[in-house]
């Protein structure tokens, strides 16, 4: 690597100082991007932005919002009709949670796809996943904040899965609240939280961008650069790429913000909380709800808890589990399969969790809850033994030796 | 890094003495800094719990003369709504009649009432499941299957003693500690 000559001279006095320049130029020019990234490769940078837009919004609303259980809904209430553009902050940062979700969703299955998670990207994976459970909790909490029907009840629900754990359930659950319910002391540290947590989730990203920087991104085809001929530099090439991705996503996020903010919400987040009384049918945001279908499914109080938490646990040990030494779905058959039915099982979930949990939706949460954790624990280390693997390509700018072109 | 030459002889027959010496030192800094972090950490994490005037909340009176039998009556008791169902002679012979081998939780109607006041049940009326409250409360409500309440949130169903028969919940409604400050005035806390 050589030290860039910049011709600008307070460039150069800086650089001598504190070389940001050419760390920028290092991270973005220099850096050698796999020259067959598809748009798939659009979503971690797009979910880098989500993460600005819910930090800006974030901080803009909470000058106008009191965190108290007098207060709060009609805080929001006031930030909707009364203050400047508030209704405007206010939708883009409700449904840039959901964009956020979504873009992280895609972004995720896009490395259990091309297999992301396989060596040497395994801490750049975990990395992701601690990612996914810091939004998971930022997101919780900052539902609870308008107290609303759905934000009382929700915080409920989902303080008391820790009053699952034997013995000290009951402690643990009365400290997270403060009380005796879910009330003030609640809804004050869950403020507190929500506004620390995303700063967290920026440290991370860090993290993960330098072990992502460490070997590069992994491409569609799952091989190893081999020579130049295989990569392009990052800037222009995939700079201006993600900004026309940018663009589109900036297109249709806007689109629902303007014409379908509350699409993805529950109307009763508009009733105020009512300690004395819940709604008929809870549902959580849809983010969670194939999760949500998980805890449902299991009949036990305890087993339904642990195993929404494994749902998640086990993709912290997804590299392990997966045996197999290609990465893409392209040159594996099977998983190709697999890994089409492990997103249709989740988006099944997904439906339960909205459901009722009666009749049929029992029924279908179960097995539901049962493939997906087979996926994990059963198929994939089954496949790794037995799946014959189509020949991989020479290299990213070669034609593959049986003449599958890619 | 090089030794220097000239302690070697010395240097030597202390080693023995010198590493028992460090390694005490290492382990007495240790468990001090140990010590140390867990006294700094406990304030924050004790300062998260209810506060005194949180804990001091106060007991709740309710005359229940008016609650007229089959009725039930909601009351709130450290924020928690707390149910006071006037029983029907059927509701209590339900309840007492169930063979306690047949229950998730078994407990005796006899325990979860005062002598002599079968007719009055008072349970704290949050599913043991996950916090909601269950609908049995107003005349139109779902009973479930027991005739006493049902948890909408994940199908829970309690019978007329508040005792979980069917569903996620792994426990009985709980009975508050209360005691009868008069024949019709009841004391919650
Ligand atoms: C990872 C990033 C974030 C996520 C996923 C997130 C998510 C959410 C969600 C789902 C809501 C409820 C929206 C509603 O239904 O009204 C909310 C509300 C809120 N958030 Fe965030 N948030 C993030 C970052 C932030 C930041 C950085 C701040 C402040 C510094 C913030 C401040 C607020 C405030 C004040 C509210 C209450 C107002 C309202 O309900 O619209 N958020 N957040
Ligand atoms: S909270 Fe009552 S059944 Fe889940």
């Amino acid at each position: 690597m050589s030290s860039p000559e910049f011709s600008n001279p307070i460039v150069r006095w800086i650089e001598y100082r504190l070389p940001v320049f050419s760390m920028l130029n290092h991270e973005l020019h220099e850096y050698p991007t796999p020259r067959n990234l598809n748009y798939m490769w659009n979503f971690g940078s797009l979910a880098g932005f989500c993460l600005v837009i819910m930090i800006v919004s974030g901080i803009v609303l909470s000058m106008n919002y009191t965190a108290h259980v007098d207060y709060a809904f009609a805080s929001v209430e006031r930030i909707m009709r009364d203050v400047d553009f508030g209704w405007l902050i206010r939708y883009i940062h409700m449904n840039g949670a959901s964009f956020f979700f979504i873009v992280v969703y895609i972004h995720i299955f896009r490395g259990l796809y091309y297999g992301s998670y396989k060596a040497p990207r395994e801490l750049l994976w975990i990395l992701g996943v601690v990612i996914l459970l810091l939004m998971m909790a930022t997101a919780f909490m900052g539902y609870v904040l308008p107290w609303g029907q759905m934000s009382f009840w929700g915080a409920t629900v989902i303080t008391n899965l820790f009053s699952a754990i034997p013995l000290i359930g009951e402690n643990i659950v009365t400290w997270l609240w403060g009380g005796f319910t879910v009330d003030n002391p609640t809804l004050n540290r869950f403020f507190s939280l929500h506004f620390l947590l995303p700063f967290v989730i920026a440290g991370v990203v860090i993290l993960h961008i330098a072990a992502l920087h460490q070997h590069g991104s992994n491409n569609p085809l799952g091989i190893d650069i081999k020579n130049k001929g295989d990569t392009i530099p990052f800037h222009p090439y995939y700079t201006v790429k993600d900004m026309f991705g940018l663009g589109v996503f900036l297109t249709i996020f806007m689109a629902v913000v303007s014409f379908a903010p509350n699409y993805m919400g529950h109307p009763d987040n508009y009733v105020e909380a009512n300690p004395l009384v819940t709604p008929a049918h809870i549902v959580p945001e849809w983010y969670f709800l194939p999760f949500y279908a998980i805890l449902r499914a299991v009949p036990d109080k305890l087993g339904g808890v642990i195993a929404m938490f494994a749902a998640i646990a086990v993709l912290f040990v997804l590299p392990w589990l997966d045996r197999s030494p290609i990465r893409s779905a392209k040159f594996r058959p099977v998983y190709f399969v697999l890994f089409w039915v492990l997103l249709a099982d989740c988006i099944l979930l997904g439906f339960c969790g909205a459901m009722p949990a009666e009749g049929i939706w029992v029924v279908l949460s179960r097995l539901g809850t049962v493939y997906y954790f087979a996926h994990f624990i059963i198929l994939l280390p089954l496949l790794g033994l037995y799946e014959r693997p189509i020949d991989l390509p020479l290299s990213i700018s070669k034609p593959s030796p049986s003449g599958t072109s890619a | 890094m090089s030794e220097p030459v000239h302690a070697a002889g010395n240097h030597d027959a202390d080693v023995g003495m010198d590493e028992g010496r460090r390694d005490f030192l290492f382990m007495a800094t240790g468990a001090m800094a140990a010590v140390g972090t867990v006294a700094a950490v406990w304030p924050f994490l004790s300062n998260l719990r209810p506060a005194a005037d949180t804990l001091a909340l106060a007991s709740t009176e309710v005359n229940v003369a008016s609650v007229a039998e089959g009725q039930s009556i909601t009351v709130v008791w450290r924020g928690k709504p707390t149910f006071i169902r006037h029983r029907t002679a059927k509701e209590i012979e339900e309840a007492q009649s169930v063979n306690l081998d047949d229950l998730p939780d078994p407990q005796a109607d006899a325990e979860r009432v005062k002598p002599g006041e079968a007719k009055w049940l008072v349970i704290v009326g949050v599913c043991t499941h996950l916090g909601c409250i269950p609908l049995g409360q107003k005349t139109g409500d779902v009973k479930g299957d027991y005739d006493g309440w049902f948890c909408p949130c994940h199908g829970s169903h309690y019978d007329t003693s508040g005792r979980i028969r069917r569903g996620p919940a792994p426990a009985n409604l709980a009975v508050p500690p209360y005691e009868f400050l008069s024949e019709n005035v009841i004391k919650i806390g």
